[in-house]
Formats: structure tokens, C-alpha cells, sequence
């Protein structure tokens, strides 16, 4: 996004934002909205009435101790717990003005339209690098080579991993490094061009220095797609995202949404003491 | 300053590694004691489970190595007489049946059980649970209850004895063995990959073809090479409904032959020449199984370090 596109938007958001990032308008609709949100397995709350929007190509957190159901949340939208028959999804997940979870949208469509990034890189062990990065067009019925191709070098582009892959497509992809796997993942998921991006911390198996590349990759990546991270991770979270939703495992250890807000004022100005306690390390 | 730390007690934790560390040094004439005892028990229980495959594969060597020739391998057999004792002829009748009657079974067998093992793997249900059970049972009912039941189904039916009634009766043999390696296999792939493929916006049934079976298959390889090793080897299915012939003939509904009935016939003879055959056939029938066991562990050690 350009600065002049910014600046022609009127209605840019004036608050400060982390990263000197441009900011994006928190007034053009929400990419996804979440509304009163319960995921239960067995009939066992895991995690409880979570309302919040988030905004269009922005990078939004999803943080909280271990138990405090963020990963629970994440994978309910693109609707991943469908395979857990025992699992139940309830509330509104709304996806622009589609209601994810009211049948308009059958879910394969959805997660071609939401991509996911796993916590372990899961590039497919079989194929080569290129396999891997267009098998989501692929299995969306997409046969055209010269489009594969386009929607290859792209993803790789952007996940920035063309550089060093290029010249070896055809190799198979466990022959990458923990973290390039990481990014083929990242570019497989890229390459169907979703609007939306789901990472289930994506870094916590990485080194330091992979690591470091994928959060830059994040923030470059937000003009092309919006994304929401699982992470335990405080400074991730801080680093690079905009918005921020903390959660916390409540007394009945269902996880509940304790705040939500632009990354800077949950960090530095929280409204809830549960936050702040967090934040500051006194527990999790 | 020594006297003070003389005062002082002992340190609990200083004291418990010492404790543990002599002890430890103590016991360690025993245990390599013990190491040296259990690897020689072992070695020992190798060699005696060696012992009677060799001596197995050298009597058949022996005996079976020197009927084995091209004519032997592909010429129909010659019934021996009084006059011309030595007449044996070949096995290509027994080859071609064993050929058309299992590979007939396996083109069945392999695609079916598979997509059993698919489903027993991917689905939690009453249903799946129900199939489980009747695979295992099926792979442990005794053989020739498979040769009963195609003598009676396809046999007694079609009034003809046939290699189709053999090819039916080894299919079901094989099918539950496949199906319970494909299950295994498939069992065993990790099921991120699966979510990975779903999340890319993929039908369930694209990512288990793109995705789950090919990273399944050195074990899917490995179990169907080892029914085929099993299915050319057995007799009492086929003994009851194949009906019996000494002519080369590729149509399974004709009466047929098979590399281990022919080894059945041949050693209860009279004649010392045909007794010298079964030998053969059993040498190659062992060199078949031999080929196809050895073959599946090549096939799938390779394709997983393809994979790494």
C-alpha cells in the first residue's frame, strides 16, 4: 500500500501504531468478525464468547498463557475442528458478510479463502518444492501450467524464499532448513491467494534468525493478505502485530477473551489488571 | 577455615550424588556382565532361527537346482510312464496359472483393500469398528475355509471347477491382509499433512490422494508384496476349485494350475522324476516369495529415504 493511497483515505486511523507501520483504517469493514464465539469438545467449554473484528491487512494476536484456548479459536475460523466430530463451534464467525458456519459457504471454499500456517513446518514429504507451493491450486481444480507457474514464483516471492529456491523447484521439499520449510509453508498457503491468513505460531519451532525473517516476512505480507497469530510469545506479539486480543483460561478453565485492542494499548495502557499482569511477566 | 567446614553438615545433595556415583561404579562390573550375556542369547537365538531357513533353502538348492532350466521354467509337463520314466516335461502350465490366477487377484485385491484401509483409518464409527473386527477375522480364518467357500459359490455354481474360482478364493485372502497393512500405513502419516491439505481448501477425498497415500505407500507397497508372497504360496484355497491341467492356458475360466498344487501332486508320486520336479517348483516358488519379501523392503527403504 502506498503512502499516497494513505493519505487519500479519510477516514485513516490517527492512533499511533506499532512498527511505523502505515496504518490502516479500523473503520473499513472488518475482514472478519467474530460475535460471542464458544468452541467446546465433549460438551466441555474450551473457549468462551469471544467478540472482536478483525480489521483488513492488519496483522491481529491472538495471546495469552498455555490453556487459554488461541489455537481453539484460530482453528474455528476456517472451520479446522470440523474433523473432531466431538468438537462444537458456537456463536457468529463472519467472514466479510458471509456467516462461516451457515452453510452458504461450503468449508472447503472457506479455507481456500482462509490459508493456515501450522506451528511445525508440514510441507507435503512427497513432492518437490513447486508441488508443494501450487498444490493448493492444485487441489482447487486449478491445471493451467502457465497460472501454476505465475502463482509459484509469486508465493515464493512474497514468502521470500525465490531467491534461494529457484534454481532447485524440482527438489523435494524436506531438503529445506527447518525455517525455509517454514516459508514454503508460508508460500503454499500464500499461493491460492487467500484473504485471509491463519499462523498457529508459526516461529516456535524456528531458530532465532528464521524467526526473525518470518516476522519481517508478516509485516511485508500484510498489503496482500490479513493475518491472525496464535503466539505465547509477548514480544512477537508486540513486534508485529496491530491489533491484540489477550485470553486467559477462566475459573471453570474455559478460555475467555479478556481484552482486545490495538497492540500499543494493550502493551503500554491495558484496561484490564489481568493484562497488565500478564504483560508484565507476573504470570503465564 | 577447615574447621568451619568441618562444622558445617554434610551437603544432602553432595552427599546423594557420592552415594549414587559409588554405587554406581560399583554395579558396573555386573552390568557389562549382564550386557555381554543377553547379546550372546540373542546371537545365539539368531543363529538357531537361521538355522532352518538355510538348511531348508540348501536341501531345495540341492535337490531343485539341478531340474531348473528354461525348458523346465516355460514346457508343459509330460506325464511319465513305465516306458519313459524320466519324462517331466516343464512347469509352464503351473506358471502361467500361479501368474494369472494371483496377479488376477491382486489387480482385485490391492485397489480394494486399500480403499478399505482408507476408510478404517480415517473414520471413527460403529461401522469402521464393525469392518475392523471382520478384517481380522478374516485374517485368521484358516485358508482352506476360503477354498470351501469358493467350491461352493463359484464351483458348485457355475458347475465347472475354474481358475476363477481360485483367483475369487485368493483375492479374499488377500484382501484383509492388504487392508490391515493399508490401515497401518496410512495410520502412521502424520496427521498435520491432512490438515495442511484441507486448509489449502482440498476435499477430504483429494488430500488422501495427493497427499496421504503417497507418503503412505512404501508401507502400502511393503503390505501388498507380502500378501502376493503369501498368496503364491498357498495351496488349500486353490486345491479344492481348480480343477487340475496339464496344458498351458491363460483363460482363468478353464481349468488350471499352480506352482504349489503342482508341488502337492508331483511329491506324492510314484515316479522318482516327478518327485526330482517338486523340488524344483519348490525352489522356485521360494525364490519367488524370497524375491518378493526382500524386494518389498528394498522398495520401501528406498521410497522413505526418498522422502526425507
Amino acid at each position: 500500500m502506498s503512502m499516497t493511497q494513505d493519505e487519500l483515505n479519510p477516514t485513516r486511523d490517527t492512533e499511533p501504531i506499532t512498527n511505523g507501520q502505515s496504518a490502516v483504517s479500523t473503520l473499513t469493514p472488518p475482514a472478519m468478525r467474530l460475535e460471542n464465539v464458544s468452541v467446546s469438545f465433549n460438551g466441555r467449554t474450551a473457549v468462551r464468547d469471544c467478540t472482536f473484528n478483525v480489521a483488513s491487512n492488519r496483522v491481529t494476536s491472538l495471546i495469552g498463557p498455555s490453556g487459554s484456548g488461541k489455537t481453539t479459536l484460530l482453528r474455528s475460523l476456517n472451520r479446522l475442528h470440523d474433523l473432531t466430530r466431538s468438537a462444537k463451534v458456537e456463536g457468529k464467525i463472519m467472514l466479510g458478510d458471509i456467516d462461516i458456519y451457515g452453510g452458504s459457504l461450503p468449508p472447503t471454499l472457506l479455507r481456500s479463502r482462509i490459508g493456515m500456517v501450522f506451528q511445525r513446518p508440514n510441507p507435503f514429504p512427497t513432492m518437490s518444492i513447486y508441488d508443494n507451493v501450487v498444490s493448493g491450486l492444485r487441489f482447487n481444480g486449478i491445471k493451467k501450467k502457465a497460472l501454476l507457474d505465475e502463482a509459484a514464483e509469486s508465493a515464493l516471492i512474497s514468502a521470500a524464499l525465490w531467491d534461494s529456491v529457484s534454481s532447485r523447484l524440482k527438489a523435494h521439499g524436506s531438503t529445506l532448513s527447518g525455517g525455509e520449510q517454514q516459508r514454503l509453508c508460508i508460500a503454499r498457503a500464500l499461493a491460492v491467494e487467500p484473504e485471509i491468513l491463519l499462523m498457529d505460531e508459526p516461529t516456535s519451532s524456528l531458530d532465532p534468525i528464521s524467526t526473525q525473517r518470518i516476522e519481517e516476512l508478516m509485516v511485508e505480507l500484510k498489503n496482500r493478505v490479513t493475518i491472525i497469530i496464535v503466539t505465547h510469545n509477548m514480544q512477537q506479539a508486540a513486534r508485529v502485530s496491530d491489533d491484540c486480543a489477550f485470553l486467559l483460561m477462566g475459573e471453570d478453565r474455559a478460555g475467555e477473551l479478556i481484552e482486545f485492542g490495538p497492540t500499543t494499548k494493550i502493551f503500554n495502557d491495558p484496561s484490564d489488571p489481568r493484562t497488565l499482569d500478564y504483560i508484565q511477566g507476573r504470570f503465564g | 577455615m577447615t574447621d568451619v567446614l568441618m562444622d558445617l553438615p554434610p551437603d544432602p545433595i553432595l552427599e546423594r550424588r557420592r552415594v549414587i556415583q559409588e554405587t554406581a561404579s560399583k554395579k558396573i562390573g555386573r552390568r557389562q556382565l549382564n550386557s555381554r550375556i543377553l547379546s550372546g542369547v540373542f546371537g545365539l537365538t539368531l543363529v538357531l532361527s537361521l538355522i532352518p531357513l538355510v538348511s531348508v533353502l540348501a536341501t531345495l538348492i540341492k535337490r531343485g537346482v539341478g531340474v531348473i532350466s528354461w525348458g523346465f521354467l516355460t514346457h508343459d509337463p509330460i506325464q511319465p510312464t513305465l516306458i519313459n520314466q524320466n519324462a517331466v516335461g516343464g512347469i509352464g502350465n503351473a506358471m502361467v496359472g500361479s501368474l494369472v490366477v494371483d496377479g488376477i487377484a491382486a489387480l482385485v485385491a490391492v485397489p480394494l483393500a486399500i480403499l478399505i484401509g482408507l476408510y478404517l483409518a480415517e473414520t471413527e464409527s460403529r461401522t469402521a469398528n464393525f469392518m475392523r473386527a471382520i478384517t481380522e477375522i478374516m485374517t485368521g480364518l484358516p485358508s482352506i475355509l476360503l477354498g470351501v467357500f469358493a467350491y461352493i459359490y463359484i464351483v458348485l455354481t457355475m458347475k465347472a471347477y475354474s481358475g476363477f474360482a481360485a483367483i475369487v478364493a485368493i483375492t479374499f485372502l488377500m484382501v484383509p491382509v492388504i487392508t490391515k497393512a493399508a490401515e497401518t500405513a496410512i495410520r502412521g502419516v502424520p496427521h498435520t499433512l491432512r490438515e495442511a491439505g484441507l486448509a489449502l481448501g482440498a476435499r477430504n477425498s483429494k488430500v488422501s490422494r495427493g497427499v496421504i497415500l503417497p507418503v503412505a505407500a512404501p508401507g502400502l507397497i511393503t503390505g501388498v508384496l507380502l500378501s502376493l508372497a503369501r498368496a503364491v504360496g498357498e495351496t488349500a484355497p486353490i486345491l479344492l476349485v481348480i480343477g487340475i491341467s496339464g496344458r498351458t492356458d491363460w483363460n482363468p475360466f478353464h481349468q488350471m494350475s499352480a506352482l504349489p498344487l503342482d508341488i502337492y501332486q508331483d511329491s506324492a508320486s510314484g515316479y522318482a522324476s516327478q518327485q526330482q520336479e517338486a523340488w524344483g517348483i519348490a525352489l522356485v516358488l521360494v525364490v519367488a516369495v524370497l524375491v518378493l519379501s526382500l524386494g518389498s523392503r528394498f522398495v520401501a527403504a528406498r521410497m522413505r529415504r526418498e522422502q526425507r
